[in-house]
């Protein structure tokens, strides 16, 4: 009977008629590729009709729009608090979009947008406070209720950017821990991070968009959902695709929508989301049976401030999930941040839907367009630079002079900061007011500047941008950073006034 | 078993832990220290049944001692087995079974409450 798919192709009703059968064979992305390698190609397209695919993790790009039903008198509601996490309102009157990553203005990053929507997928009431400045037709100025889900016109779920073809994982060259979205990253590469369910991700089973695309049915939260289209930033001419994706929020469940907070980041939300893919062609078939050997991204470093962040090397999901890697001829431990058992759950659910006949399969209205690619910002205001602030008279020392002579010299030069020089002018040190204090108040056989002075000087270049150095100044605790060519020549100083001046409020010196 | 053991230099003027291993003849092994200029705590593991002569050891050396049961605790409901704690601990207490389910070995735990804060799911904390 299967003989007439011997053309080599499958149409999507034919695969239709067959879930409404009851006779589909449908299979998970992770049993794919084990099918194909034993049946062959051809047999795998005519025997299963469905690929699942699946992933559980951090999506910030998350959020929902709101119709809240009017209120009497009514009113144009123009700022929008739910639980004081405060949502956008400036769309129609009662209606308003919460941001997942959105922190509310009492508990900082213990409660946000994403907790807002998983309290009210919970069933927890949430407080809806809003104000306006009052119109003839919307005469009210203030509302304040409480609201379950139930009681909203619309809760629809819309993530603006998701489903990331591809992640970096992440590590950290600095010497110290960095909180970041990819989780707690230890000094000097002490672990990498990643995220991703490899061969259950979806867009890495479908990466030439054959089946992935506008008004595709997916799994989102628990519930049916649709691809709006490509996601926002989505970058597919460089493996970097991302999905916009909508559901119905008032049919969502917490076991795939989950608040979760990044220390030192801020608020976040977990979301399962799931793809089926119609095994209409041979291509279908290829790309479905890859395997977590054949995934491979980055390890980039996010020691390094700037958007370019230099890859360190590449690595396939197989070794990501092993839990240890090499880098740089050290063993370094992994793990992800999203989770692979979840990731399994909702594919194996997606599964058990389409076995049942309970979701339609749809090819894309409108197909990916697989020659954009996202810019960086054109910022037309250039950051400032070290070199714009600093101050360029700078009174330095050599490690040979004596503490009087440095004592004399910071009285002099009305500074606090003496940077110590070698005998070629190069950087070695840096002496303090209170450094030379010390020394002169407890005289002992320490009398050149080499003996008090710290020999660990936290630096900066002419062409850094001031906000990485105002960051240095912050973490280090101190209040001058010595600006050294690249010959550590020092041709500046920066200091907490400078960056004042500046920074202003932002940056409090 | 572990035993954290807490002192001020008031009453403690020894090497306390190395007074006790010469003493009582039972390695102790120091999993964690934190040691200020007026006080300090020290968190030891002994073997089990070693705990008791150690223990009588330290007080009698002018510290306080307690027992630690359980220190890290998990909430099943909020855990997602992410796995972002795995590569933080210093230890490896933390890692998957075959089905991709967190597991935790306690004994292995020296409470540095790294994975506490790592958790994104607010999943981890000490059990006092
Ligand atoms: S980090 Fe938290 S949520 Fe993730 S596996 Fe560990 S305990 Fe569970
Ligand atoms: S407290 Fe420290 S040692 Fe204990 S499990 Fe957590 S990270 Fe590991």
């Amino acid at each position: 009977m299967r003989d007439k798919y011997s053309t080599m192709e499958k149409s999507i009703d034919e695969i239709n008629t067959r879930i409404h059968d009851g006779n589909a064979r449908v299979v998970t992305a992770e049993e794919m590729p084990d099918i194909v390698a034993e049946l062959g190609e051809e047999a795998a397209l005519r025997e299963v009709d469905v690929v699942t695919t699946g992933t559980f993790g951090a999506m910030c790009s998350s959020g929902a729009f709101f119709n809240f039903g009017h209120a009497d008198p009514p009113i144009r509601m123009e700022r929008v608090w739910l639980n004081d996490v405060e949502a956008y309102g400036g769309i129609a009157a009662v209606d308003a979009y919460i941001g997942a990553t959105q922190q509310s203005t009492t508990q900082g990053d213990r409660y946000g947008g994403a907790h807002v929507i998983e309290d009210l997928i919970s069933g927890r009431s949430i407080e809806l406070r809003a104000i306006s400045r009052g119109t003839d037709c919307y005469p009210r100025r203030t509302v304040t209720t409480n609201l379950l889900l139930e009681d909203f016109n619309d809760a629809t779920m819309l993530n603006p950017r998701n489903a990331y073809q591809c992640y970096n994982a992440a590590t950290n060259s600095t010497d110290r821990i960095l909180h970041t979205y990819m989780g707690t990253l230890l000094p000097n590469c002490g672990n990498v991070s990643y995220s991703g369910a490899g061969v259950l991700s979806p867009l890495a089973n479908d990466p030439t968009y054959r089946v992935i695309g506008s008004g595709v049915p997916i799994f989102l939260g628990g519930a049916q959902g649709m691809i709006v289209g490509e996601g926002t930033q989505s970058s597919p001419a460089t493996g970097f695709a991302t999905l916009m994706t909508t559901g119905d929020l008032t049919r969502m469940s917490p076991d795939y929508i989950r608040a979760a907070t990044f220390q030192g980041y801020g608020v976040t939300m977990y979301v399962g989301l799931g793809v089926p893919l119609p095994v209409t062609d041979l291509t279908v078939v290829r790309s479905t049976a890859v395997r977590d050997e054949d995934l491979t991204t980055g390890i980039v470093d996010y020691g390094v401030p700037y958007r370019d962040r230099p890859t360190l090397r590449r690595i396939s999901y197989a070794e990501l999930k092993s839990g240890r890697i090499e880098l740089d001829g050290e063993e370094v431990k992994t793990s992800s941040l999203s989770s692979y058992r979840k990731a399994r759950e909702v594919a194996e659910t997606l599964k058990n839907w389409v076995e049942m006949g309970s979701i339609d399969l749809a090819l894309p209205t409108r197909r990916v367009d697989r020659t954009r690619r996202t810019h960086p910002m054109r910022e037309t205001n250039l950051v400032p630079r070290v070199r714009e602030v600093m101050e360029t008279k700078v009174v330095c020392i050599t490690e040979d002079e004596p503490i009087t002579e440095a004592a004399l010299k910071l009285l002099r030069g009305e500074t606090n900061h003496l940077p110590v020089l070698n005998g070629d002018h190069r950087l070695v040190g840096i002496v303090t007011t209170y450094d030379v204090t010390k020394a002169v108040a407890r005289p002992d056989d320490r009398v050149a500047v080499r003996d008090v002075m710290t020999r660990k000087v936290v630096r900066t270049t002419p062409e850094e941008a001031v906000d990485i150095a105002a960051q240095k100044l912050d973490r280090n605790n101190i209040s001058a950073l010595p600006v050294v060519d690249p010959q550590n020549r020092v041709i500046g100083m920066l200091t907490a006034l400078n960056l004042g001046k500046l920074l202003g409020g932002r940056w409090k010196a | 078993m572990k035993l954290m053991v807490s002192f001020s230099r008031k009453k403690v003027s020894e090497p306390i832990i190395a007074r006790a291993v010469m003493d009582t003849g039972v390695l102790i092994n120091v999993e964690r220290a934190r040691i200020e200029p007026t006080e300090g705590d020290v968190l030891i593991d002994v073997p089990d049944e070693s705990a008791r002569t150690v223990c009588m050891k330290m007080r009698e050396l002018g510290a306080t001692v307690s027992v630690l049961r359980d220190a890290i605790i998990r909430d099943e409901d909020e855990c997602v087995d992410c796995g972002a704690c795995i590569s933080v601990c210093p230890q490896e207490a933390f890692s998957f079974d075959s089905d991709w389910k967190l597991s935790l070995d306690q004994p292995r735990c020296v409470l540095c409450g790294r994975c506490i804060q790592a958790c994104p799911h607010g999943a981890l904390s000490l059990q006092k």
